[in-house]
């Protein structure tokens, strides 16, 4: 829950998360340089134009002559091309660092988040994950590349400008230089205040959001509680917030511009009268003069406003560079030892040729669990020796530890203390996807992918010829539902399989994991009920599946459960009773109870069904 | 734009449309002001260059009464001995100008937010009174969509493109205006670039706007696939599919990066050429500008120069904006089309005579009859009679139309054939609140709401007290796990908040449902996902209210467990939309028919036991 309210911005500035990120920006750095450089020539070229305004003024239009004018021309084209070039190329650079950054930050990302352990995904909600990836590293690329453009090319602006202005009329250029830090303060105060203007204005637009949905998805209970009204009212709480928010926003905004406008403006004012003084009376200045200090004045606003918004912003981009950078340094806790890696190879890199062939047995020695390290241990001192090529049924209520044996046996978790042996060696001391290449997997609600049903099943063994995924889903029955979709193998499933029926989905899960012809089995039993003749597919599909394989199935089905060579009753984290299904029946313990209840449900089911 | 849309754009746009008047007055009366300024400067430029040329008697050409206000004073060496009034008189413009510039900022903001709240609450609404059978159909997720982003959308359109389009355009012709009373032929000098830059940035966008949805749309590939792989971790691991996934994602990385590139690219030629172009326009402006004064003297002097030169930069940007703008135009038209498209359908209504009836009367199903489409019948010929305070089960398989029939009687759906009547009246002519206030319908897959349990339980009674959310949820079995809750009846559930069972939420569900009067209860399979052992005490809970006299309601239970049926007054036995079986548990057990063969597993199940010897006869022998 700690992720919903995250913190969307930081007060202090800290130059490490920085560094880091300039550390991973390393192929940008050439770049960034060239950004730095590029910058200061468009400053200079900005700064020019009203130099040569001044000189078409003084020694032309005042100077009554047209003498140079093509001279005059010619330096004008020349600097267009060359500020219309520089502006060409730092977009390009610019944008370059940005898109670049974004796509190599979320290809790390990526990467780690392959290697995390479940561990983390179990307190990490996937929408967190999402933004971090999406939203933090898009302001975090923006940051780097136009941010750090926006910021040179106004300080550059500034410092030239000054200077500049200095060498022609010192007094003339104190007097707009003194309404710099007057306009700095101002621009930092209101930008600070817009942005956080516009963070409770997205605060409560997300909550207006979360609102539609709700009142969408609970429509239905709406009316039958007759809520509607209630709701509303509810509703235009948020949208008068909302209103009052965004409004309160704009009217920030509203203000800052004509702030700082009217502070040029003062500035313009005074080098005026100033500056006619000097024209008319002192006959220090020029007109041209004049006219190049109040263009200087009207525009170097721009720049200020520029680094104060940038500041502003930069408090959020360093709040999305501590998310990411977190994210990046998250250290996996189940990962293969320096020794395991250089023997078998990495998830990345495999060295198939070293992999010891699986027989398939497997004892739980002394094992114990906890999940996130603080909690109530879910299995205590468990036990269990499989032979291969048996099947084990696990029974027994939510919560007690079902699944954790499986999890555990498919090293998503590791024991906090005993050891699992496969072959009679500790699985540590082998790589994470020798297990997981001998391992098929059905879940209970089945994951597929989007793309073809093909696809899908190819993906339990990416080698596999179009013959072979064919004969996977003849293996578990799933070819004749194939055949009937729109484009048989090559129809698209849809997101996350959405396009299929969820007992098609079992039956393409199940080819897709038989596909590798695993010695390790896994089945996560569904207790959603399907139609009577998908569901004999799938027990077809099963009995198929258990065949000469070490299978653990957590099972639901009476026909499953009675076709285990074993069945363990698990209650609270211990076997309180395990044998076949005539030796558990006959104790008269709990297995009897959920057998009898399970045994009335079906049938009840089947009749009802079968009228 | 149909005639329906246009009133409710009007609708909606009504009470805000003075404000919008007075934005865009103040938006003008801003862009005059900041068109004084310049020629402010041209008069004190020009009054310097006259005085350097000891031209004293020249005129003042400052603008508007200013030059005469001066020349009654002594003309240019008044005025520039009197620099200051000048500088107070430009300060005091741009504080003016300062001010109509918040006005306008303060008036759209208000406008566009108030339109904005008003559509959101409609749509909000709508939704909440738009019929059952909508919400089951509905895409939620677009509908979210609609009612967000496009809102947004027409909510920018509102807050800045439309004030932004009319300054463009206000600027353009005072600027215009100005400049053609200066001097004609500079005027068409200085503006000779502006048609060609307007089009270029109006076909540039439009041009550009494919490019830009083929980098939303690789973009959004990008999230699928980061999304699929997240929400798929398990099959990932269990597959060892990392490196594979890991190319999948970079092959989406890498499109998006080069869609963006592309764009990229566009734009960086589109900022250089449009700057190129302005920068040119200037230029064009300083040089005609000097060979004009320096030419013809007299027919433009330099401040009427440094005029036209300040009057371009301040266009040039806007004009390439409103080329943006008005090809983006089309998409708050496009927004406002697909919100109409919610508003626009038929919400729920009550008749005429609707009224407020008592539903404590007996209640009659006369050949009822029910279709979602012509021909597809999802019950037939219903005839049910129902004592008041009775308990009716009802048994069916998934599909025979059971809960359908307990949406007929809230009238979540009409029924096409025959009546419904409760204390003799037929309940279409009941006010819909008032028939779904007193029945109590606990839906089979209830919707908890996003916040505490304690106000999920008292959702459905305005200022309910806590001993009486204690009290339903004890008497729904809910008490007890709510109390292992850290923090018990505050912890917070629904889309941010812990996650309950299906049995849990089942439990809350019956809770609110409980808490409030009902004459008619209604649970539809509401007790399949809490065990045998709550179910009971969950009857035995309703009955012991009963019997304290607290409540007579008529209740109705949709299950398929023998004991819950077997205490009911009346069984029905649905099978295709047809009551098959009728009548109490002796009755139905006297009779061949499904309720027997159910009842019958009983001892179905005790033969399996005798002789577990031979499991694979069984299922055999029992059905």
């Amino acid at each position: 829950m700690q992720y919903n309210e995250e913190q969307d911005y930081t007060k202090r500035f800290d130059v490490g998360v920085w560094k880091k990120i300039l550390r991973i920006a390393k192929p940008f750095h050439r770049h960034l340089i060239a950004i730095v450089a590029l910058m200061s020539f468009t400053a200079v070229f900005d700064i020019s134009f009203p130099l040569l305004n001044r000189q078409a003024i003084d020694r032309l239009a005042a100077g009554g002559t047209l003498a140079g004018l093509g001279g005059f021309i010619a330096l004008y084209a020349g600097m267009i091309v060359g500020l219309s070039t520089c502006i060409l190329v730092f977009i390009n650079l610019s944008g370059a660092v940005e898109i670049g950054l974004c796509r190599l930050i979320r290809n790390i990302g990526f990467k780690r988040l392959q290697e995390l352990p479940f561990s983390f995904y179990d307190k990490t909600p996937v929408g967190y994950l999402i933004a971090r990836l999406t939203g933090d590293t898009q302001r975090l690329g923006d940051t780097v590349g136009w941010g750090l453009m926006d910021f040179m090319w106004s300080l550059a602006y500034i410092v030239i400008v000054s200077v500049t202005m200095l060498l022609i009329n010192w007094k003339l250029a104190l007097i707009v230089l003194a309404a710099v830090p007057v306009i700095a303060a101002v621009a930092m105060v209101f930008q600070m205040k817009i942005l956080s203007g516009y963070r409770e204005v997205r605060k409560i637009n997300s909550k207006i959001t979360g609102a539609f949905n709700e009142g969408i998805m609970g429509a239905q209970t709406t009316k039958t509680l007759v809520r509607e009204e209630a709701n509303e009212a509810e509703f235009r709480e948020l949208t008068t917030a909302m209103r009052r928010s965004s409004v309160r926003a704009a009217l920030t905004s509203a203000t800052f511009l004509p702030i700082v406008v009217s502070l040029g403006g003062f500035a313009t004012a005074l080098v005026l009268s100033r500056g006619g003084y000097e024209v008319s009376v002192l006959g220090t200045a020029s007109i041209g003069t004049l006219t190049a200090f109040m263009s200087y004045a009207t525009q170097i606003f721009e720049p200020i406003t520029n680094i104060a918004r940038r500041f502003a912003e930069m408090q959020q981009a360093q709040a999305a560079a501590e998310r990411v950078v977190s994210l990046l340094e998250t250290v996996p806790e189940i990962a293969d030892t320096p020794e395991v890696l250089a023997e078998y190879g990495d998830s990345f890199h495999p060295k198939k040729e070293n992999w010891p062939k699986i027989h398939g047995d497997i004892s739980f020695r002394h094992v114990s669990f906890q999940y996130g390290g603080g909690g109530e241990e879910v299995l205590r001192d468990f036990n269990l020796e499989v032979k291969a090529g048996q099947s084990i049924a696990i029974v027994g209520e939510t919560g007690s530890g079902k699944s954790t044996i499986v999890n555990l046996l498919c090293r998503f978790y590791e024991p906090t203390e005993g050891e699992i042996l496969i072959d009679g060696v500790d699985y540590r001391k082998r790589s994470q996807l020798w297990l997981q290449s001998n391992l098929g997997y059905v879940l209970q609600t089945p994951h597929l992918f989007s793309g073809t049903v093909r696809e899908n099943i190819r993906y339990g063994r990416l080698e596999a010829t179009d013959e072979e995924v064919e004969a996977a889903a003849r293996l578990v029955n799933a070819e004749m539902f194939i055949r009937t979709l729109d484009k048989g193998y090559d129809t698209d499933v849809g997101e996350g399989g959405n396009l299929l029926s969820t007992g098609q989905k079992q039956l393409i899960s199940f080819a897709r994991a038989m596909i590798a012809n695993p010695a390790l089995f896994i089945l996560d039993e569904a207790t959603s009920s399907v139609d009577t003749e998908t569901e004999q597919k799938i027990q077809r599909a099963i009995n198929t599946a258990l065949t000469g394989r070490t299978s653990f199935i957590i099972a639901h089905r009476l026909s499953t459960i009675r076709n285990a060579d074993r069945i363990l009753v698990l209650h609270q984290g211990e076997i309180i009773q395990s044998g076949t299904h005539r030796e558990l029946l006959a104790s008269k313990g709990v297995y009897h109870n959920l057998y009898t209840n399970q045994f009335r449900d079906e049938q009840e089911r089947s009749i009802l069904s079968e009228a | 734009m149909t005639n329906q849309r246009r009133k409710s754009l009007y609708l909606l746009m009504k009470g805000n449309l003075l404000r919008y008047i007075g934005a865009v007055a103040a938006m003008v009366m801003g862009v005059l002001i900041g068109f004084v300024a310049p020629l402010m400067l041209a008069g004190t430029i020009d009054a310097l260059v006259n005085a350097a040329a000891g031209n004293t008697a020249a005129a003042v050409t400052l603008p508007g009464p200013a030059g005469a206000w001066f020349m009654a004073r002594g003309g240019v060496p008044y005025l520039l001995s009197h620099l200051w009034i000048v500088a107070a008189a430009l300060i005091a413009l741009h504080a003016v100008g300062g001010c109509f510039q918040y006005l306008r900022g303060r008036w759209t903001a208000q406008a566009s937010e108030r339109f904005c709240q008003t559509l959101r609450e409609r749509l909000y609404g709508h939704l909440q009174r738009l019929s059952y059978e909508y919400h089951v159909k509905a895409q939620t997720g677009d509908l979210v969509q609609r009612c967000t982003s496009d809102v947004d959308t027409i909510r920018g359109f509102l807050a800045t493109q439309l004030v932004e389009i009319f300054r463009s355009v206000a600027m353009v012709a005072v600027a215009l205006t100005v400049l053609l009373g200066i001097n004609v032929r500079m005027t068409l000098y200085s503006m000779i670039l502006v048609p060609p830059l307007f089009l270029f940035a109006f076909t540039f966008f439009n041009q550009v706007r494919k490019s830009f949805q083929k980098a939303d749309e690789a973009e959004g590939k990008l999230s699928a696939v980061l999304q699929e792989n997240l929400t798929g971790v398990r099959v990932v691991r269990a597959f060892g599919r990392a490196k594979f996934e890991e190319e999948k994602f970079q092959a989406a990385n890498d499109d998006y990066f080069r869609k963006s590139a592309r764009l990229l690219r566009l734009l960086s030629v589109y900022w250089s050429g449009s700057d190129a172009m302005s920068m040119i326009q200037t230029g064009v402006a300083v040089v005609c500008g000097v060979v004009l004064v320096v030419t013809s003297p007299g027919e433009l002097t330099i401040g009427q120069m440094v005029v036209f030169v300040s009057y371009i930069s301040m266009l040039l940007w806007p004009i390439r904006e409103l080329g943006r703008l008005l090809s983006d135009l089309g998409k708050a038209l496009v927004s406002f089309g697909r919100v109409s498209e919610i508003l626009e359908a038929p919400a729920e209504t009550d008749g005429p005579d609707a009224g407020d009836y008592p539903l404590d009367g007996i209640i009659e199903f006369k050949h009822v009859g029910f279709a979602y489409e012509e021909g597809h019948d999802i019950l037939r010929d219903i005839n049910l009679t129902v004592q008041p305070g009775q308990t009716v089960a009802i048994l069916g398989a998934t599909g025979s139309g059971k809960s359908t029939l307990m949406h007929l009687l809230q009238r979540l759906y009409d029924a096409t054939r025959g009546e419904i009547l409760v204390g003799g009246v037929d309940i279409r002519r009941i006010r819909k609140a008032h028939l779904r206030a007193r029945i109590g319908l606990v839906l089979q897959e209830p919707f908890l709401y996003s916040r505490s349990l304690k106000g999920n339980i008292g959702i459905a009674k305005a200022r309910c007290t806590e001993e009486e959310v204690t009290a339903a949820a004890q008497a729904a079995c809910a008490h007890e796990f709510i109390q292992n809750f850290e923090q018990g009846y505050e912890t917070m559930v629904g889309e941010r908040g812990v996650t309950l069972s299906g049995g849990q939420k089942q439990r809350v569900a019956i809770a609110r449902t409980l808490l409030k009067e009902n004459d008619i209860l209604i649970f539809d399979d509401s007790l399949s996902a809490v065990d045998t052992e709550t179910d009971r005490a969950i009857r035995e809970a309703l009955r012991q209210e009963r019997a304290g006299g607290a409540r007579h309601a008529t209740t109705f239970i949709i299950s398929h467990r023998l004991t819950t049926l077997a205490e009911a007054d009346v069984i029905a036995v649905l099978q295709h939309g047809e009551i098959v079986e009728l009548g109490s548990h002796r009755q139905l057990i006297a009779r061949e028919g499904l309720y027997r063969r159910i009842y019958q597993i009983q001892s179905a199940l005790e033969d399996e036991m005798k002789d577990g010897q031979n499991p694979e006869g069984m299922n055999a022998r029992a059905v």
